[in-house]
């Protein structure tokens, strides 16, 4: 690979320009509720037809960082994550802006999400043939526990009140068993509607559950005087600085688990946010701050899933098999261009490769200058009336939810979420667990029962391999610990 | 404000439906459904293919993904279209297979034919540190082996490329089931599970094989077509391997729901002809590996026809098989 001729691939008039296409596509395509990375991804596909394969894959590198990042910014103002991955810390981002801190958390999710962006493609670039291999190692007995383990984070997360936070976990996999069966492709709970088999979609879960019960949450109080929205203001940039400072180790532990997460075939973005936030409280100094306002687990959150961005780029290019929904459709794009992921990728299209890293970087880079543009101009959006805001946003949920199967039914599942979620959060069920249960109920019970098949039913097979063996006893230690400890402290209170 | 608007759709209508009468077919839009989602392989196809029909018939076609349900919405959607010549659809092999599942109540003879547009051959691959040296040995030891020795992956159970394989295995007189599927959703983590040792084969398409051949991680003993494919002359057809003259895979094609007038029916049968014959398409399909196989829509009917009785005496003998 040389990289003095990549360079002269990248810094093409036409390319540059379609890197800030597409950067300020991602930034729109992510801000918007229902809209996500991957949806940005795929509806740059017919355009990169007509591109050279640097912009082509350019332009998909920029556009799903940017949208990452943007998703965040929704969260922070109304409540609403901008895509999946934003999901597991948009209330705390929330509680952060009420608090007047909203250009502090703004500019930490810009921040951290470019330096999680660059740490996961620095990994890519030197690391990427030895990392591969070791994700190949990976089977459906390592994504069982790594499931479980995320399922896990659940309890954690949604710590005020556990009993609440596991009913709303197993209400998210309940949803997550309705439509054919992942394994044998057998029906449940779809009374006969072609519509059910296709399951529930997690886009149009997410937008009900989030944005709709908040639009309801939200038309219910209009009429009362609401104090002042908060506002952007001041150096945002050095407010988030003082914060990153304070916690760069978080920074640096939410990239290396994002990017591993993104390496790993199957994880991605979405689960790498909310296992970092997890964790962040988890090995927290101050866990009981989570959730009423706390900027710590927002630092290792945004740096995880940006950094799994770039991690899921490793399988991809060195096995061509995709490490998340995104470079799934970029091997496509690549095959058209007649790169044919691979070892040989590295050798035989050196210069091209190399310049897809150049992109990468420059667009984390990018993503700085703009990313604050749009945050000054998201800034803006808090003070239009909300009578006028209100129901755009509820037209942008509905256009968002359509669009991802192009489904009338997928509203109806909108709307029942949505009064769902409305009356469980008033009720003092915590959402997002129900979120995270959608989102690894199918990849459980798939990884489970594909062991099952594999072992002939014999659950050593579990627990055998170095890997899975590992994962196992990290399980077991996050639910036995705090029990033990809670053991051995009972008689000296008692 | 909503009597103007109603006014406005009415005059709009109106205006339109005058059109009707007067205009020839297509006058506005034609939408493709396509039952897999955006940015895999039948999405591509579509994709490459709709660009070509456009061309030829001077009208945008819309490429719209209903997915879900391995396929099954999106199929049911292009058999309840309207039969006007404006929905169209991509239907891929597994529209074979839904009667037999006791998925959906329709079959191959429920929608109209357009005509074939690829034909992607299965591929028998196993580790590349796999003792099989060739077909021969991997039959023989399946054979030999216990029900259950030997596993295979990256499809669902039922789909194309495994009922490719048992019809193979059954014609060698192996009982298919002897051979346990571990479902997976597509190629990719199928190719995963067989690095990872889970699993001992995938019998997937050549070019999804090819990243994985390349990185010395899987060998490939044979491929179910009547010829080598051009782009992988070293693996030789199951006919070169033992003998047997043996195909099987995966197809895509052109349909359009039952009822469709006759003269619009043969105008996009001749469009999408036209559309596969193009050097553009031609190009694409190369470049990404995909099997160009043409039926005309006739043709393309009668092949359906057979696979669906062919997948019905298969799936029989993997139990898969719910109704008569």
């Amino acid at each position: 690979m040389n990289y003095v001729d990549a360079l002269s691939l990248v810094f093409q008039p036409h390319t540059i320009i379609t890197i800030l296409g597409a950067a300020l596509f991602g930034l729109f395509v992510g801000s918007m509720p229902g809209l996500t990375a991957t949806m940005a991804a795929a509806l740059l596909v017919p355009i990169t037809f007509y591109m050279d394969p640097v912009s082509a894959v350019g332009a998909i590198v920029t556009c799903s960082a940017m949208a990452i990042f943007a998703g965040d910014i929704p969260g922070a103002l109304l409540r609403i994550p901008g895509t999946p991955a934003s999901a597991a810390y948009v209330d705390e981002a929330y509680q952060l802006g009420r608090q007047g801190k909203l250009a502090q958390v703004l500019s930490v999710n810009l921040l951290a999400s470019a330096m999680g962006g660059i740490f996961g493609a620095l990994v890519l670039i030197f690391l990427a043939p030895q990392l591969a291999a070791v994700a190949l190692n990976f089977s459906s007995y390592e994504y069982f526990w790594l499931a479980l383990i995320g399922l896990s984070a659940a309890t954690l997360v949604s710590a005020s009140n556990p009993i609440k936070g596991c009913i709303s976990l197993f209400m998210g996999l309940f949803l997550a068993t309705v439509g054919l069966d992942v394994v044998t492709g057998f029906p449940r709970y779809t009374m006969d509607s072609v519509n059910l088999m296709g399951g529930v979609s997690l886009i149009a879960a997410l937008i009900g559950l989030f944005a709709v019960a908040e639009l309801f949450r939200k038309a219910t109080t209009i009429d009362e005087d609401l104090p002042p929205p908060p506002q952007v203001k001041g150096a945002i940039l050095t407010q988030g600085i003082a914060a990153i400072r304070q916690y760069k180790l978080n920074v640096l532990r939410g990239s290396t688990l994002g990017t591993f997460l993104g390496i790993l075939p199957g994880a991605g973005a979405d689960i790498a946010g909310w296992i970092s936030y997890a964790v962040s409280k988890r090995f927290s100094r101050t866990p009981e701050k989570f959730g009423k306002g706390h900027i710590e687990g927002v630092v290792d959150a945004s740096a995880s899933n940006n950094a799994a961005l770039g991690g899921a780029y490793v399988p991809a290019l060195v096995f061509g098999i995709p490490g998340d929904s995104i470079t799934a459709i970029v091997i496509g794009v690549l095959l058209i261009k007649g790169l044919n992921p691979g070892p040989t990728v590295f050798t035989e299209s050196g210069d091209i490769v190399a310049a897809i890293f150049i992109v990468f970087i420059l667009a984390n880079l990018l993503l700085i200058p703009l990313g604050l543009l749009a945050i000054r101009a998201a800034g803006k959006v808090l003070s239009v009336n909300q009578r006028i805001l209100l129901p755009v946003i509820l037209m942008l949920s509905i256009v968002g939810a359509f669009a991802v199967n192009n489904s009338v039914f997928d509203l109806w599942i909108v709307l029942v979420l949505g009064i769902l979620g409305w009356l469980m959060e008033d009720n003092g069920f915590p959402i997002a667990p129900m979120v995270l249960g959608l989102v690894l109920g199918k990849i459980v019970e798939e990884s489970f029962v594909n062991s099952m098949i594999k072992s002939d039913g014999n659950l050593v097979h579990f627990v055998d391999r170095p890997i899975s063996g590992t994962l196992a006893a990290v399980f077991f230690a996050i639910w036995i610990v705090p029990l033990i400890i809670r053991l051995v402290r009972r008689p000296k209170a008692a | 404000m909503k009597t103007k608007l109603v006014l406005a759709i009415t005059v709009a209508a109106a205006t339109l439906s005058a059109g009707v009468a007067l205009a020839e077919y297509p006058e506005r839009p034609i939408t493709m459904i396509v039952p897999w989602s955006a940015g895999g392989g039948t999405d591509a196809v579509a994709r490459a293919l709709a660009a070509e029909i456009e061309k030829e018939l001077g009208t945008p076609v819309n490429v719209v993904n209903r997915t879900g349900g391995g396929g099954v919405i999106g199929h049911t959607e292009m058999l309840n279209a309207n039969p006007d010549g404006y929905t169209i659809g991509l239907a891929t092999a597994e529209l074979s297979t839904y009667y037999w599942s006791g998925t959906a109540p329709f079959t191959t003879g429920d929608v109209a034919p357009l005509g074939l547009v690829n034909l992607d051959a299965s591929a028998f691959n196993v580790s590349a540190s796999s003792e099989w040296a060739d077909l021969r040995a991997a039959l023989d030891a399946i054979a030999a082996a216990p029900a259950g020795t030997y596993k295979l992956s990256g499809m669902a159970p039922g789909a194309g490329y495994h009922l490719a394989f048992s019809g193979l295995l059954n014609a060698e007189g192996i009982d298919p089931l002897k051979v346990v599927v571990v479902p997976s959703q597509g190629a990719a983590p199928g190719f995963q599970e067989l690095a990872a040792g889970g699993v001992q084969i995938v019998p997937s398409s050549l070019p999804e094989a090819k990243s994985m051949i390349d990185a010395g991680q899987v060998k490939s003993l044979a491929v179910l077509a009547g010829a080598r494919l051009e782009a992988f002359p070293d693996v030789p057809t199951v006919q070169e391997a033992i003998g047997r003259d043996w195909v099987g895979g995966t197809w895509r094609g052109m349909v359009a729901p039952k009822g469709v007038p006759e003269d619009i029916s043969a105008k996009l049968e001749a469009a999408v002809d036209i559309a596969w014959h193009s050097e553009g398409f031609q190009t694409f399909m190369k470049e990404r590996g995909f099997g160009l196989e043409y039926l005309n829509a006739a043709d393309f009917g009668t092949f359906m026809a057979e696979q669906q009785a062919q997948n019905g005496e298969v799936m029989k003998l993997l139990g898969l098989r719910t109704r008569d």
